[in-house]
């Protein structure tokens, strides 16, 4: 899309013609599905449990949909900000610009059964799950076409039927809830997990503690998925956030880079469902 | 049937008939219920339903919602009303709005289910009252059952309900036993959630009460029947949604009005009851409302004290003669 935009632009553009000529851009985009390997950019560190290995499969199908999907992502949130700022998005907008890669190597490694519950950052989530921009941008706008009929906001998109719960205002809560939807998972043997994102204002809530310890002693399916925010040294007094489950296994991953997400997620799942929370 | 037997063979028969309800709570499973409630339960569902849970609300409260999200139906037992405090952000935020911000996408059908108000001799941080609390948030539905027919009918209602319920129970009401008919033993059993009954009909006074207070009002009913007074005993039942319509009907009938409750007195249920009937039925009031309350202090240890910080009978007696014109009013007395 970026690329045909280029392509059309004409007012004081000759200096880009020749650029475009020289690059051949009408070259058709590769959709093979051949596998590639990718070696992740850092390898795993881990914390009682073996780290997966830091080669990952993909395909040029993939890695231009991570592409598309992470630059629209980014164009969102942008557009967002814009818009917030000219008192079109009212109350509160977080965005997450710059975690582009954890919201499309999760989706990578998963399916539309599992669970996803998240914070109120939820715009690219909503979108990994199956959102569409329209539903988005209307919500924010506070219009009936919304995802959430214009009712909720930008803290509550939600997606049932792909697996996303939303979209939570309070800090900490989605934890809890999500080991609740793991719960569900067990109970009804349907071989699927359930992921919980929180920041670092929900590292340090009681209620994930809490809720860490049951999932840990009914071994249910959750992984929480931390990411970003607070100034650590403001908040925690251990910012070794993947050891912090204490009993519980972690992995610590490169957000930035989408395989090693895609892999920490898929190596994740497999360990939730064989022995519980991680 | 006592009220703890109607308890029990109501959840006993939901679990047996819906697969995806269970029970999580403290001392729910292998204690077999910290007031007996779910007696027989664990052995019957086994630990997969009938789930054991640590002292930590708001982590086992936020996994029942979780899980109700997803398409269970939990029934979460809080040991008494006052820890559900440690849980009340799940409940409201996270149980209560959902269903409004997701514009119906998620559906909770949750219930809330313990021991709330006074017990005996268990002070200040234990006797605390809820009702107001939760009956003033939208996406709640409220119950309160004073006998066994309540019991069974209510929670039957409230587990097949598909929108969170907080069921406020009373530990003194538990080994209380109420005749019930054929038709409440039947397991399809149910009784509608947002209407209030008539204990008695009358034609002085009407006087509203919900769980253990409509005991104490049919008491006195009995006394101010011997005095000449007729009353008429409305048990609530639904404190959200409020059946405006019964306690209407019933003040339009009778002119005067008595509203009782255990809790304390500021933004309480009588206030919500005297505000809907003054907004409604003005004109056919003859007389100023009279609210009973707890006091407003917080529950005291010392017996004495505790028996003058609840309401008594005889406070309810008083009132129903004030609204009557039959005794002092309280300002010339003071």
């Amino acid at each position: 899309m970026a690329l045909s935009h280029l392509k059309s632009s004409s007012s004081g553009s000759n200096f880009l013609k020749p650029l475009a000529t020289a690059f051949s851009l009408r070259r058709p985009i590769s959709t093979s599905t051949d596998p590639i390997t990718v070696e992740t950019s850092v390898p795993f560190t881990t914390h009682r449990c073996d780290p997966p290995s830091r080669t990952v499969e993909t395909s040029p199908q993939e890695l231009l949909s991570f592409f598309r999907d992470m630059a629209t992502m980014r164009r969102m949130e942008i557009a967002a900000d814009s818009l917030y700022k000219a008192k079109l998005i009212r109350g509160f907008c977080h965005l997450y610009d710059g975690q582009e890669a954890v919201a499309v190597g999760m989706e990578a490694a998963i399916t539309k059964k599992d669970s996803i519950i998240t914070a109120y950052r939820d715009h690219c989530t909503f979108l990994g799950r199956g959102g569409t921009l329209l539903e988005i941008f209307s919500e924010l706008m506070g219009r009936q076409g919304g995802c959430s009929s214009g009712k909720g906001g930008s803290m509550h998109f939600y997606k049932k039927k792909s697996g996303f719960y939303g979209g939570h205002g309070i800090v900490g809560a989605q934890v809890p809830l999500g080991c609740g939807l793991a719960f569900a998972h067990k109970y009804n043997k349907d071989d699927a997990v359930a992921f919980a994102l929180y920041g670092d204002g929900a590292a340090n809530q009681g209620q994930l503690f809490e809720a860490l310890n049951i999932s840990a002693l009914w071994d249910l399916p959750v992984i929480l998925v931390y990411g970003m925010g607070t100034a650590e040294w403001r908040a925690a007094k251990s910012p070794s956030y993947y050891k912090r489950g204490d009993y519980v296994p972690g992995l610590k991953v490169d957000g930035m880079d989408a395989f090693a997400v895609k892999q920490a997620c898929k190596f994740a799942k497999e360990h939730a469902l064989k022995s519980g929370p991680i | 049937m006592t009220v703890r037997d109607a308890l029990n063979s109501a959840l006993d028969e939901e679990m047996s008939a819906d697969p995806k309800v269970f029970l999580m709570g403290e001392e729910v499973g292998e204690y077999q219920g910290a007031y007996k409630i779910s007696k027989g339960l664990l052995d019957k569902y086994g630990p997969e339903r009938v789930l054991d849970t640590p002292i930590t609300e708001a982590g086992f409260t936020g996994i029942g919602v979780g899980a109700a999200y997803h398409g269970l139906k939990p029934v979460i037992e809080f040991m008494t009303f006052n820890f559900s405090m440690q849980a009340i952000d799940h409940i409201i935020n996270s149980a209560a709005k959902s269903n409004y911000m997701s514009a119906g996408q998620i559906s909770v059908p949750i219930v809330f289910r313990g021991p709330n108000g006074a017990a005996a001799g268990v002070g200040a941080q234990h006797s605390h009252c809820y009702a107001s609390w939760y009956a003033s948030c939208p996406g709640l539905k409220v119950l309160s059952p004073y006998s066994s027919e309540d019991a069974r009918g209510l929670l039957k209602a409230a587990i097949r309900d598909p929108d969170p319920v907080v069921f406020l129970e009373n530990e003194l009401l538990y080994g209380e036993t109420f005749p019930v008919s054929a038709e409440v033993l039947d397991s399809s059993f149910c009784v509608p959630i947002g209407k209030a009954k008539i204990e008695r009909e009358g034609k002085d006074v009407t006087i509203t009460a919900f769980s253990k207070m409509v005991g104490y009002a049919l008491k006195a009913a009995e006394i101010l029947a011997k005095e000449g007074i007729s009353a008429e005993v409305i048990n609530l039942r639904s404190i959200r949604p409020l059946d405006r319509d019964t306690i209407n009907a019933s003040v339009r009938k009778t002119n005067r009005l008595v509203t009782v409750e255990e809790g304390f007195p500021q933004h309480g249920v009588g206030a919500e009851i005297c505000a809907s009937v003054v907004e409604e039925s003005f004109g056919y009031l003859d007389a100023p409302v009279e609210r009973i309350a707890g006091a407003d202090v917080p529950m005291p240890y010392a017996a004495n004290l505790e028996r003058l910080a609840v309401p008594q009978v005889e406070d309810i007696v008083r009132a129903a003669k004030r609204a009557c014109y039959r005794s002092v009013p309280m300002a010339a007395a003071a």
